[in-house]
């Protein structure tokens, strides 16, 4: 049991030492090095950024969500002493929440007030605008389709003229951001597969640079995984120190979007602020650049390791 | 401990470099393999060293037989056998010490016995105090000595040079060769090809002399 322990010691401190190795080597080309670290930085900024983005974005149609109303606007002959009975009927509904009621006297008073057309308007031999019920659906009736068919229902109802919901452009900006969604997936995984290449690639030209080494390690009995571990450790690098960058550079990017983003939504008297996932991101960029990088590795190393045997 | 029965290598152009060899080296024997160029010396030691494989008949070295051992084994297999080449192979990034230690780094020692074996080495070949240095900045006949050193730091049984004083002028060759004798004499069994026939005429060892992949004939001197 000493004796595996001790060898199990030997194995972690080997691994220690050609993980160090391999960062060396990298330091030792500072400039090919930091070219590679950077272009799989970027490669994984962007999706990373876009992504950031869109949950902003959601997190913004979210607040909205809550403000979404249904407005039915009242027949003509409508009258207002059946309105506690209608409203009350309404209440009922396990969709609906808020029930609120504003006879046509009191929307034409509204109108009057900010309108200013208050002589016109006194010109009119009647009343034409509508009483108004105004509808805030309950939580669970949120989603879109569930909106739809409360709207549906509501619109049949012989009192109401006409049933309409404010916030059609929400379900817009949410199928808008849907397809965002999907681009971006689309996007990192072409991303990806462009950082495994590159990686690939890389280790490829570090493989054919080490050819000599290869053939004399093979030559005094090492095996393929001692062979192949430096060039899994320095794709293990280039993706981790990638991902370290995309970080940085997603950082950066967003300091320099927060400033613009946050007047804007001053402007539009919202609560919202730039969400940052800094530490999400800080965990899942290096985890997906390593796991891209000894990926590529594998890849690279399995296609060219197998070539080159001493003769 | 090298025992080669009815043993052919055919190239896949037809060429065959080896044809119908038999021949036997006893555990702790020194020999000579000899013959002109392109009379097989390297294959022979490619088969040893299993950079290649027979093509029929059966290569034994150290009581394994070569043909049935995977190709996973390989690199236990060539842990057994020190070897020296003409060129020296020598990795001109890394300090003498780190290419000699490189057979004890791949076999996984600790490194207080990878130090304080590699310095062992490098006293028999007469290096001690040039194992910071690169191989670069040794003459040639001191890289030689740090591929033996290289070659004999995990102790193997067996020792294989291919034409290892091939570059070196005389007097060097022969301090090379004394270096040989030293591990023979501690009871490795060493196998040197070489066409250095003025050197070897002097040495009391077996010559295996090879013509046109065949065994020409055997001289003990």
């Amino acid at each position: 049991m000493r004796f595996l322990k001790f060898n199990f010691k030997n194995y972690a401190l080997r691994h220690l030492q050609v993980m160090l190795f391999s960062l060396g080597q990298l330091w030792r080309q500072p400039l090919a090095s930091s070219m590679t670290v950077f272009v799989i930085g970027i490669a994984l900024a962007m999706p990373a950024g876009l992504y950031v983005l869109l949950q902003n974005l959601n997190q913004v149609s979210n607040q909205w969500d809550d403000a979404s109303q249904i407005s039915l606007f009242m027949q003509q002959d409508f009258a207002d002493q059946h309105a506690k009975q209608f409203t009350d009927t309404l209440r009922t509904w396990p969709e609906i929440a808020v029930v609120k009621y504003q006879s046509a006297n009191k929307s034409l008073e509204e109108f009057r007030q900010l309108s200013g057309l208050g002589d016109l308007l006194n010109t009119l031999p009647t009343n034409p605008l509508p009483a108004i019920v105004m509808i805030s659906p309950s939580k669970n009736s949120l989603r879109p389709d569930a909106v739809g068919s409360l709207l549906a229902r509501l619109d049949n109802l012989p009192e109401v003229e006409q049933a309409q919901l404010d916030m059609e452009w929400l379900q817009r900006l949410r199928s808008i951001s849907k397809t965002g969604q999907r681009g971006i997936s689309i996007l990192a995984i072409l991303l990806s597969l462009s950082v495994l290449l590159v990686i690939g690639n890389t280790i490829r030209l570090a493989i054919l640079n080490r050819q000599a080494e290869i053939k004399v390690t093979k030559l005094v009995g090492g095996t393929n995984a001692f062979v192949r571990r430096p060039f899994l450790y320095t794709g293990f690098w280039y993706g981790t120190l990638g991902g370290i960058v995309a970080w940085i550079t997603l950082l950066f990017t967003l300091s320099l979007l927060s400033g613009p983003l946050n007047e804007l939504s001053l402007l539009y008297n919202s609560q919202f602020s730039l969400q940052w996932l800094a530490s999400q991101m800080f965990i899942v960029l290096p985890l997906s650049g390593m796991t891209l990088g000894v990926l590529g590795a594998w890849l690279a190393v399995g296609r060219h390791l197998s070539a080159i045997e001493p003769r | 401990m090298i025992q080669f029965t009815d043993v052919y290598k055919r190239y896949q152009n037809q060429h065959e470099a080896l044809s119908g060899l038999s021949f036997n080296i006893d555990k702790g024997e020194m020999a000579f393999l000899t013959g002109h160029s392109g009379a097989g010396k390297s294959t022979l030691l490619k088969l040893i060293a299993l950079i290649e494989r027979s093509s029929h008949g059966q290569v034994l070295i150290n009581n394994q037989n070569l043909s049935r051992l995977p190709q996973r084994k390989i690199p236990y297999y060539r842990r057994q056998i020190g070897l020296v080449f003409q060129d020296h192979y020598l990795l001109h990034d890394r300090t003498v010490f780190d290419n000699v230690a490189l057979p004890l780094v791949i076999a996984g020692e600790n490194h207080r016995e990878i130090g304080r074996r590699v310095r062992a080495s490098l006293d028999k070949v007469g290096l001690l105090g040039k194992e910071r240095n690169l191989p670069i900045a040794l003459s040639g006949g001191e890289q030689q000595r740090v591929g033996i050193a290289r070659a004999v730091v995990n102790r193997p049984p067996i020792l294989l040079a291919d034409e290892p004083t091939g570059n070196l002028d005389p007097e060097l060759s022969r301090g090379i060769m004394q270096l040989f004798e030293q591990f023979n004499q501690v009871g490795v069994t060493v196998f040197i090809a070489t066409h250095d026939h003025e050197l070897i005429k002097t040495l009391p060892y077996r010559q295996i002399i090879l013509q046109q992949g065949r065994l020409a004939q055997q001289e003990t001197v």
